[in-house]
C-alpha cells in the first residue's frame, strides 16, 4: 500500500501510515472515549433524576439545585480536574467525578421542564383514576416528559464527548491522548484522527439517542398525519 | 347514595370555596351543581373522590366516611370526566379505556372484552382502538372519556363540565347520548356546569350554589323553576324562567279541551253555533274514529252549506302526549287558529291546547 495524498493539503496534515501503524492505540483510545462518556451520563442522570424530582415537588427548591448545578457548571474544567486530583489522584474516578458535573445542569433542567411540561388536566385525570403518585410518575408522567429528558440527554451526550479530550492532562482523555501525542512530537496526524473520530462518536451519539426517542415515543410519530 | 354533613373547605389563602354544606344525593340519579364561577362546584365534586380534602365535615359514600378510604383506591370506584377530558396522549384508546381495568388487575382477557363492550355503548367503531387520542375528533375524544370512566361499572360517576369543550350541535348530541346512556345504566352522577339550560335538561336535581360555597336551593328542576327561593336563584335561571319550565312539562300534564270540533257532515249553521260557543271563527274538522282532518273558517262553511264543501286546512304542527308544553306553544304562535292540535297515533285528535291551558300551568 502507498502513501497517496490525494491533496496538498492532506499530505500536510495526515501521514496515512502512522494511522495504520497506531490502529490499536486509536481504537483503545475511541473505546476508553466511549467508556468515559456512557459512564458519566449514565451516572449523571441518575444523579439528576432525583433532583428533578425534588425540584418538581418543591418547586421552592428549584432555583437552589439549578443555582448549584450552573456554578458548577461554570467551572473552568481543567480547574476542577486539578482540584479533584488531592481527593482523587489519577484515577477514572477524577475523570468520571467532573464529566459527571458537567452533565447535571442539562439533564436536571430538562428533566424538571419536562416532568412540568406534562398537561395538567393529563396529571388530574391519572390521579382521579386511582393512579398511586409512583405509578402516576413511571407510567404517565416520565413516558410524556420522554421527549424533552432525551433533548437534554443529547446534549449533555454531545458536550461531554468534548470533554472527554480535556482529561488527557489527567492521564485519561479518550481520543484526548491523541492530542496530546500530536502536541508532543508537533505531528498534526493524532490531531486531525481525534478531531474526526471524536466528531463521528457524537454524531453517532445524538443519531442513536434520536433513534431512541422515536423508539420509545411511538405516539409522537403519528403527529401531524 | 352519597351525603355531605356539614362540609366547608378553606383553601390556605383563606378564601371559603365551600360554606357549610348539607346535600343528600340520591343513587341512581342525575344531580347537578350549578352557579356562577367561584361558587365551589367543582371543589365540592372533588372533595367527593378526595381530590380535594374538606376541611371540616363528613362525605359519605354508601354509608362509608371517604375519609377512611385509602385515595387511590376510593378514586378506582368512582367514574371520573373532566371537560378538558384529559385522555393520555401517549396511550392508544385501548389503553386508554383499560387505565382503571389495569390499574385494579383485570386480567388481559377480561378487560379487552371489557373495552369491547364500552366502545360500543359510547358508539365509537373499533378502528378506533390502536390510535391515539390526537388522532381523534373532539366528540370522539369525549366519548373516550366517558368509556374510560365507565371502564369497571362504578356505581358512581363524577362528571365536571364534560360538554364544555365541544361546539353547540356535538355538544347537544352529546347529551342527547348521555341521557339515553343514563336510562341503561342507571349511574349516581354528580355533574358540574355553569350552563343553567344543560342542568335544567340533564339533571333529576339541582344544586344551585352561590358565591363563597352557599347552597341557595336544592329542588328538581321544575320546583326550582316553579318557585325560586331567592332572588339569586332567579336571577340565575334567567328571564325566561316559564319558557324553560314549558319545556319540562309534557303535553299529558294538561286536559286538553275538547274544542269546536265538527264532523264534515255537519250542516254550516251548526259549525257557526259550535264556534261561536268556544268563541272562534273557525271549527276542527274531524272524521270517523275522530281522525283529525283540519280545520276550517265558519264563514266558509256557511257559504257552502256544509262543512265538508268548505276549503278544509291541515294543521301544520301537531303535537302528541310526550311533547313538551314548550312544543305546543311553538305550535300556537306558528298557526293560524292560535291554539296546538293535540292528536295520537293515526291521526286520532284528542283535543285542543290553548294559550289559557298554558298559563294556568305555569303560575
Amino acid at each position: 500500500m502507498t502513501d497517496g495524498p490525494p491533496t496538498l493539503l492532506a499530505a500536510e496534515l495526515v501521514r496515512w501510515s502512522w494511522i495504520g501503524d497506531h490502529a490499536d492505540d486509536i481504537r483503545d483510545a475511541l473505546l476508553q472515549h466511549l467508556e468515559l462518556t456512557g459512564l458519566s451520563v449514565l451516572a449523571g442522570t441518575l444523579l439528576a433524576f432525583p433532583m428533578a424530582l425534588t425540584a418538581v415537588r418543591w418547586p421552592r427548591l428549584y432555583a437552589p439545585i439549578l443555582g448549584f448545578t450552573g456554578a458548577l457548571f461554570t467551572i473552568p474544567s481543567i480547574a476542577l480536574f486539578i482540584l479533584l486530583i488531592p481527593f482523587t489522584g489519577l484515577q477514572i474516578w477524577t475523570a468520571l467525578i467532573g464529566l459527571t458535573i458537567y452533565t447535571l445542569l442539562i439533564l436536571v433542567r430538562n428533566m424538571v421542564e419536562g416532568l412540568r411540561g406534562v398537561d395538567r388536566d393529563v396529571r388530574e385525570a391519572a390521579q382521579a383514576m386511582g393512579y398511586t403518585p409512583a405509578r402516576q410518575l413511571f407510567q404517565v408522567e416520565l413516558p410524556l416528559a420522554l421527549p424533552v429528558i432525551i433533548a437534554g440527554l443529547r446534549i449533555a451526550t454531545v458536550t461531554t464527548i468534548g470533554l472527554v479530550t480535556v482529561t488527557a492532562l489527567i492521564g485519561w482523555g479518550g481520543l484526548g491522548q491523541l492530542f496530546i501525542t500530536g502536541f508532543t512530537l508537533d505531528f498534526t496526524t493524532p490531531l486531525v484522527v481525534g478531531i474526526v473520530l471524536s466528531a463521528l462518536l457524537a454524531f453517532a451519539a445524538d443519531l442513536l439517542l434520536v433513534g431512541l426517542q422515536r423508539g420509545l415515543t411511538p405516539w409522537a410519530r403519528t403527529r401531524g398525519s | 347514595m352519597i351525603t355531605f354533613e356539614s362540609v366547608t373547605k378553606r383553601f390556605a389563602d383563606g378564601t371559603t370555596a365551600v360554606h357549610d354544606l348539607d346535600l343528600e344525593i340520591s343513587k341512581g340519579e342525575v344531580t347537578i351543581l350549578v352557579g356562577p364561577s367561584g361558587c365551589g362546584k367543582t371543589t365540592t365534586l372533588r372533595m367527593i373522590n378526595r381530590m380535594i380534602e374538606a376541611t371540616s365535615g363528613r362525605i359519605v359514600v354508601d354509608g362509608q366516611d371517604v375519609r377512611q378510604v385509602d385515595p387511590p383506591q376510593l378514586r378506582r370506584g368512582i367514574g371520573y370526566v373532566i371537560q378538558q377530558i384529559g385522555l393520555f396522549p401517549h396511550r392508544t384508546i385501548a389503553q386508554n379505556i383499560a387505565t382503571v381495568p389495569e390499574l385494579s388487575g383485570w386480567d388481559k382477557r377480561r378487560t379487552e372484552a371489557r373495552v369491547a363492550e364500552l366502545l360500543t355503548l359510547v358508539g365509537l367503531p373499533a378502528e378506533v382502538l390502536d390510535r391515539y387520542p390526537h388522532q381523534l375528533s373532539g366528540g370522539q375524544r369525549q366519548r373516550v372519556g366517558v368509556a374510560r370512566a365507565l371502564a369497571v361499572d362504578p356505581p358512581i360517576m363524577l362528571m365536571d363540565e364534560p360538554f364544555g369543550a365541544v361546539d353547540p350541535i356535538v355538544r347537544s348530541r352529546l347529551q342527547d347520548e348521555f341521557l339515553r346512556l343514563q336510562q341503561e345504566v342507571r349511574k349516581t352522577i354528580v355533574f358540574v356546569t355553569h350552563d343553567i339550560d344543560e342542568a335544567i335538561k340533564m339533571g333529576d336535581r339541582i344544586a344551585i350554589l352561590q358565591q363563597g360555597g352557599v347552597l341557595a336551593q336544592y329542588a328538581p328542576p321544575d320546583e326550582l323553576l316553579a318557585r325560586p327561593a331567592s332572588d339569586f336563584v332567579a336571577d340565575f335561571l334567567g328571564a325566561e324562567r316559564g319558557l324553560k319550565r314549558l319545556a319540562l312539562i309534557p303535553v299529558s300534564a294538561v286536559k286538553a279541551e275538547p274544542g269546536p270540533t265538527v264532523s264534515p257532515d255537519d250542516e254550516g249553521e251548526r259549525a257557526r253555533a259550535v264556534a261561536e260557543a268556544f268563541g272562534s271563527d273557525w271549527v276542527v274538522v274531524v272524521g270517523d274514529q275522530r281522525k283529525l282532518l283540519g280545520w276550517a273558517h265558519v264563514g266558509e262553511a256557511l257559504e257552502r252549506g256544509r262543512v265538508g264543501q268548505a276549503t278544509l286546512r291541515p294543521f301544520l304542527l301537531q303535537v302528541r302526549a310526550e311533547d313538551s308544553l314548550r312544543a305546543a306553544l311553538n305550535a300556537m304562535v306558528q298557526s293560524h287558529t292560535g291554539v296546538a292540535v293535540r292528536v295520537s297515533d293515526g291521526d286520532r285528535y284528542e283535543g285542543l291546547v290553548t294559550q289559557e291551558l298554558l298559563t294556568r300551568e305555569i303560575t
